[in-house]
């Protein structure tokens, strides 16, 4: 017979509802954990969604995400004809705040080569971008319809098209344009800079005395329009071909001037070390925290329920019981506790992680984890009842 | 062969200057099947004696033999495992019934037959025939909670006697109980120790308790003062 089942049967309201009370905490620390692993995601959506294997950026910066990072288009011409790369494409990103009904509204806008890849992973909604300017796709999370409009530089977008979880690496929506219309909000400059820039050097050149009139307003033009180009991207990504040597190509594009190839697990690295490292230790902390309470509730329970037990573990002892008798009962129900109650705390977050503002991931490593660390937790606090327990005289039966 | 010896058994609480001496060279033996009563005023040492022979209480001096084997000389022997002794052999019952309240009547004399290693169906069905041979058929699934006093207490003997001990100790097991049920506790035991042959010591300070018993020891101070009775003594 199984004495801590039979004494929770007899006591199950209050069972139920302090297992239920720790449930609630349990499902705290997986949110904890969730939000941990969702910050990752977070920070490695965009990486994840592209599945490029190289990351071509300015040289010495760790460029696009975690540095300015600003290279000409065209070099997309030359990585493409790289051995061992099978195709190249441009990107651009930029975070962009505006006001949208009032509201600041941020997002993370990426500029993608209609042709190339690194576009919307997948639309769940509309289609994908179709005309060369001003059409949008938007993520879920953006919370704008099919057909809404949206005005970025100096023009109106249309979303077209809605994808799913992309964010960016601080968890602000994503949203693609083309490549072109990205630039032109980007690098486009206003109609007034444009006009100050022309007279500077226009003036600049006048002074050399060596130019005819017609020769500096021809360099002028020139100077201008290459001051003014917006074919600037922050990325070209690369995806090698079957069986390339990804440290070779890294190797041969790191060797042109002014660029450096970033492995796709390089800029993984990049994007988590820093950031996340803080947010770990915080809501690590914050974990143990939890754990901590957790297991000192769990020895309060226990050991008072021991107290109220002291007289049936005398008489248990009086009658010869043996001491692994009292020690299961009191180990049984410790963690039935933590088996019930972390139940309750899966359930509470696998029903609520879909609706929290920021990504909750739950990986089956954490949860299994912080299984074994709850029952260990139980193991460890029931310790304190089974020492009372072993303590307790069988002649403390006796009497009234 | 006694099921119960105690020779010059004393007893000695604490140390020097507060040492209490609350048995002091308690000497008799008990037969099989013989319902014997330990009667005296409160303090005067009934526990102490019950709880020695009960081997929840180390002797300070002095032997004691369950069942013709020596537990204690000068304190136990060596090498004995005490708790088997008692779950094999002894049978207690307690002042107020010391039922496991989260155990239903069947379930509370399935505990003692189950730590003795009887199996669960086995340990069920024996429960169940005990408690319905006292009465209690109508009560198996009952809590204590939902019991009367003199129910209660019947149960806690078929417990005691579950597992068929050589002997049964019994520490004032009528004074929750009125005067009616008290009696027909007191009654219950005069047949078990016949049927079952056990020995059977009570310890009570009620002496209207005690008529029909074989002997009746009177303590007084940790001494034995005084017997009455018709069997053999020592
Ligand atoms: N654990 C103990 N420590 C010290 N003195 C005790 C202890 N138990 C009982 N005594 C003393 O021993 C004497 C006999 O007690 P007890 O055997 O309980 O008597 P009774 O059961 O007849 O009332 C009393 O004076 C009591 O105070
Ligand atoms: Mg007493």
């Amino acid at each position: 017979m199984n004495l801590a089942l039979r004494d929770i049967r007899y006591h199950r309201g209050r069972f139920i509802l302090t297992s239920i009370g720790l449930g609630l905490l349990l499902g705290v620390v997986m949110s904890m954990g969730g939000i941990y692993r969702g910050l990752f995601a977070d920070a490695l959506a965009v990486l994840n969604s592209t599945k490029a294997d190289l990351w071509v950026v300015q040289q010495d910066t760790n460029g696009p995400f975690a540095e300015n990072s600003r290279i000409p288009e065209d070099i997309r011409y030359r990585i493409a004809a790289v051995p061992g790369v099978a195709a190249a494409a441009p990107l651009s990103f930029e975070t962009l705040q505006i006001d949208r009904q009032g509201k600041p509204f941020r997002f993370f806008l990426i500029g993608y080569d209609l042709n190339g890849f690194g576009g919307p992973p997948a639309i769940i909604a509309g289609r994908s971008i179709r005309q060369k300017h001003y059409e949008m796709v938007v993520a879920k999370a953006m919370k704008m319809a099919l057909g809404e409009k949206i005005h970025l530089g100096l023009h109106d977008y249309t979303v077209v098209g809605i994808t799913g979880k992309i964010v960016s690496a601080s968890g602000d929506p994503a949203a693609y344009v083309s490549l072109a219309d990205a630039q032109e909000i980007q690098f486009q400059k206003d109609n007034d800079a444009i006009r100050n820039d022309r007279e500077r050097i226009g003036a600049n050149l006048s002074e050399i005395q060596i130019l005819t009139p017609a020769q500096a307003g021809y360099l002028k033009q020139n100077v201008a329009s290459i001051a003014e180009t917006t074919h600037i991207v922050n990325t070209v990504v690369a995806r090698l071909a079957p069986g390339a040597d990804l440290g070779e190509v890294q190797e041969r594009i790191g060797r042109w001037n002014h660029f450096r190839a970033i492995s796709s697990d390089e800029q993984a690295t990049i994007l988590t070390m820093g950031m996340i490292q803080k947010a770990k230790m915080q809501l690590g902390l914050f974990r143990i925290i939890l754990l901590v309470i957790s297991a000192v509730i769990i020895s309060l329970i226990i050991y008072t329920s021991t107290l109220d037990k002291i007289r049936v573990i005398a008489t248990l002892k009086l009658i010869g019981s043996q001491n692994r008798v009292i020690v299961g009962m009191i180990l049984q129900q410790s963690l039935l506790m933590g088996v019930i109650a972390y139940a309750v705390g899966w359930i509470l977050i696998s029903l609520t992680y879909e609706h929290f503002p920021r990504r909750i991931v739950l990986e089956p490593f954490d949860l299994q984890a912080l299984f074994v660390i709850v029952i260990a937790i139980c193991t460890i606090s029931s310790l304190v009842g089974i020492r009372k327990a072993l303590k307790v005289e069988p002649a403390e039966a006796l009497g009234g | 062969m006694y099921a119960i010896e105690v020779e010059r058994l004393t007893k000695i609480y604490g140390k020097g200057e507060t040492a209490v001496t609350a048995l002091s060279d308690a000497t008799f033996q008990v037969r099989p099947g013989e319902l014997v009563a330990i009667l005296g005023p409160s303090g005067s040492g009934k526990t102490t004696l019950l709880t020695a022979i009960g081997l929840i209480n180390e002797p300070t001096h002095g032997r004691l033999a369950i069942g013709g084997a020596t537990i204690a000389d000068e304190g136990w022997l060596r090498g004995l495992d005490l708790k088997k002794i008692r779950r094999e052999r002894l049978g207690f019952i307690f002042q107020s019934h010391n039922l496991i309240p989260f155990l239903t009547a069947q379930e509370n004399v399935m505990v003692a037959l189950e730590i003795n290693e009887v199996g669960r169906a086995e340990a069920k069905k024996r429960a169940g025939e005990l408690l319905t041979a006292l009465n209690l058929g109508h009560r198996l699934h009952n809590y204590p909670s939902a019991l009367s006093g003199g129910e209660c207490q019947r149960v806690a003997i078929a417990r005691a006697i579950a597992n068929r001990p050589q002997v049964i100790l019994a520490d004032e097991p009528t004074a929750a109980l009125d005067t009616e049920n008290g009696k027909n506790v007191m009654g219950l035991l005069k047949k078990l120790a016949v049927e079952n042959h056990s020995a059977i010591l009570v310890v009570t300070h009620d002496h209207r308790m005690v008529e029909g018993f074989d002997r009746i020891f009177q303590v007084s101070d940790g001494r034995i003062v005084g017997e009455t009775g018709n069997a053999g003594s020592a």
